[in-house]
């Protein structure tokens, strides 16, 4: 008879701690806050500093851009979507990850969740904003760019047309970008009213304070939380899923061969979650060792996150397979065309770099010694990102670089200005990073706490764990 | 009650969740009614202790909802068929299908601004103060506090007896707090 008894170390084995070190709870609290309140450090101006600058190269590249024209760009006709809408792409994708932490793992009582939710969030808001840009500027003429929304107005003279997936567009993306920053604030209020507390000078009692909406964390404020934050999770969680498949619906719908086909939107959903997990672990790694929180940041998270990526990357390269799949059994030549153009001609070399970062790569991750190796996972991660822009860029230019009749192929290739652009949005996404690790909690501290109470309990209810022997969470 | 009009409560200060929940339920047993816990992150179980009612926020935000919906179905409409009617590759002026993502997208972001500002409106936030503020150690709430008040407004409350029946259930230290 095997011994059924329940065996404190196999249930560590099973459960890895989400918090190790055993910390009290006001050491989580001084452990999270403590970055917010020393003297600003060297490093941070030198690190505001360069990734200002680049901010300053995006300023300098969109004014250019708006002043003289979209001919600054290597947009050109047949490629009339170049770089804008793959960085476009690319970043509303990295910000799903966030969301998926943030409201899917919350409602499947994913506890890993929480020492990486208040990061993940903040990514996606910085993500939303660096691709909210290129929607904007590509118009061409982004003082007029209220004319996407419904608002009446005398110099239009006329209604958007709501049978464009393009509109659609506009709605998914405002819509995810506010409720995504409703989602990250309302989490935030409960952390900022314990920076409040733990004020020094009566300056960042009052700042804090007017931030914290005066929370005072009662049993009443709580109740109502727990539900507004129930509530948004429910909604974050379709909405997630449809921001990315109305993505998708602006090539699905259309009817150049390689972007009308069904599989779109959860090719691209999975697409996208791939590349926000790897992003986060890009950073992850970073800041837990800058802001010493690997206690809280522990490997079980990072090697869930690796798992995440392991199988939506797996998805992803499953939907390669039966996009050449589908081009071939469905059997119209010019969905073939299509597909041996991308794999064989002129764009060969980003489809393959594609596949080798997206598909060959993650699959490191099923040895458990590489997807606990930091310094592997953070290349890795890098490889996925660079893997998943690539994969925009292939659908878009090379779906596009051939149209019907070969006088009207051509071939994209980026100016100096897509560049410099592009990476001028890295500057903006790394300079709010730089200025939210430097204000605000990175860790959701209320959350961590009560998800140690609540480990802390589940512990007692386990039979045949000698009963009482660990110690419950201490305040001190 | 007219000498207890410039008191806000006593509060009692409790160094775990356990402690904090037994004293709701002792001071329940024994009669209080008004009363308010303060604490670092949600206690689960203190609500069915305190005798408080689950929150409303989940019809404010079905309220919400239906009018993000309406209100996509009747932009859609009206635009397509009445201000602005103009066929375009063949397709109907308005129909469900193609009115849908629309329709989804503005019922989130409508049932999440209810969400947000319905609970800062039930929890009578933003607010600029609060008598709870005016105990010593109210910092410690946001730490690893776990704070009782029985409120001056409940009809047992006597400054002196309940302190002294809040110290009876283990409370590390009690004040009485201003209003």
């Amino acid at each position: 008879m095997a011994d059924l008894a329940f065996d404190p170390k196999a249930v560590e084995q099973l459960s890895p701690p989400l918090v190790t070190g055993q910390p009290s709870l006001h050491e989580v609290t001084e452990a999270v806050s403590i970055h917010t309140e020393i003297e600003t450090h060297r490093n941070w101006y030198i690190a505001l500093a360069i990734s200002g600058s680049i901010t300053l190269l995006l300023g300098s590249m969109l004014a250019y851009l708006v002043s003289t024209g979209i001919g600054v760009w290597g947009n050109n006709n047949p490629v009339g979507w170049g770089w804008d809408i793959t960085n476009f792409v690319f970043w509303i994708g990295i910000g799903h990850a966030g969301t998926l932490i943030s409201a899917i793992l919350f409602l499947f009582r994913q506890k890993w969740r929480t020492s990486i939710n208040r990061f993940a969030e903040a990514m996606t808001l910085f993500a939303v904003a660096c691709a909210g840009i290129y929607p904007l500027v590509h118009v061409g003429r982004p003082w007029r760019a209220y004319w996407l929304f419904p608002i009446p107005n005398a110099d239009l003279a006329m209604w958007q047309n709501f049978r464009s997936p393009l509109l659609w567009d506009v709605f998914a993306v405002s819509t995810y970008a506010t409720v995504s920053a409703l989602f990250w604030y309302v989490g935030l209020i409960p952390d900022l009213a314990i920076i409040r507390d733990r004020a020094k000078t009566q300056m960042r009692h009052t700042i804090y304070g007017l931030l914290s909406l005066g929370w005072r964390g009662s049993a009443t404020h709580w109740k109502n939380y727990e539900k507004a934050y129930m509530i948004l999770a429910g909604l974050s969680t379709p909405l997630v899923l449809s921001v990315h498949t109305i993505v998708s619906f602006d090539f699905a719908v259309s009817i150049i061969p390689g972007w009308h086909t069904t599989i779109f939107p959860p090719y691209f959903v999975a697409g996208a979650i791939f590349s926000g997990f790897a992003m986060v672990i890009t950073l992850m790694v970073i800041a837990r060792w800058v802001f010493k929180v690997e206690h809280l940041v522990t490997m079980t998270h990072l090697e869930n996150m690796n798992k995440v990526i392991l199988a939506t990357g797996t998805i992803v390269g499953y939907a390669y397979a039966t996009e050449f799949f589908i081009a071939w059994y469905s059997g119209n030549e010019y969905e073939r065309f299509t597909f041996i153009n991308r794999a064989m001609g002129p764009y060969a070399w980003a489809y393959w770099s594609m596949v080798s970062c997206n598909v060959i790569s993650p699959q490191f991750f099923w040895f458990k010694k590489l997807r606990t190796n930091i310094p592997f996972m953070f290349v890795l991660s890098i490889f996925v990102n660079i893997g998943m822009w690539f994969e925009r860029f292939v659908i878009i230019a090379t779906s596009l670089h051939r149209d019907y009749l070969p006088s009207s192929w051509g071939y994209f290739r980026p100016t100096i200005v897509d560049i410099l652009t592009f990476f001028g949005t890295f500057g903006l996404f790394i300079t709010l990073f730089v200025f939210f690790t430097r204000f605000l909690p990175i860790i959701a501290v209320s959350e961590v706490k009560g998800m140690m109470i609540q480990t802390e309990h589940e512990k007692h209810y386990l039979p045949a764990t000698t009963s009482g022997s660990s110690e419950p969470v201490k305040a001190h | 009650m007219a000498e207890h009009s410039s008191i806000h409560g006593v509060v009692a200060d409790f160094d775990s969740p356990d402690t904090l929940l037994d004293a709701v339920r002792a001071a329940r047993a024994k009669g209080y009614t008004k009363m308010e816990a303060y604490t670092p992150f949600p206690i689960h179980g203190i609500d069915e202790a305190m005798g408080a009612k689950p929150s409303i926020l989940g019809y404010i935000v079905l309220c919400g909802s239906a009018t993000g919906f309406t209100t996509a179905v009747l932009l859609q409409w009206w635009t397509g068929t009445i201000a602005y009617p103009l066929v375009i590759s063949g397709k109907p002026l308005f129909a469900f299908e193609f009115g849908f993502p629309v329709m989804f997208e503005l019922t989130v972001l409508l049932s999440a601004f209810a969400a947000v500002f319905g609970m800062l409106g039930l929890n009578g936030l933003p607010r600029l103060s609060h008598p709870i503020f005016n105990y010593s150690g109210v910092a410690g709430s946001s730490d690893d506090r776990f704070l009782l008040v029985i409120e001056a407004s409940d009809k047992k409350f006597d400054a002196n007896e309940t302190k002294d029946f809040l110290a009876s259930l283990g409370a590390e230290k009690l004040e009485v707090v201003e209003a």
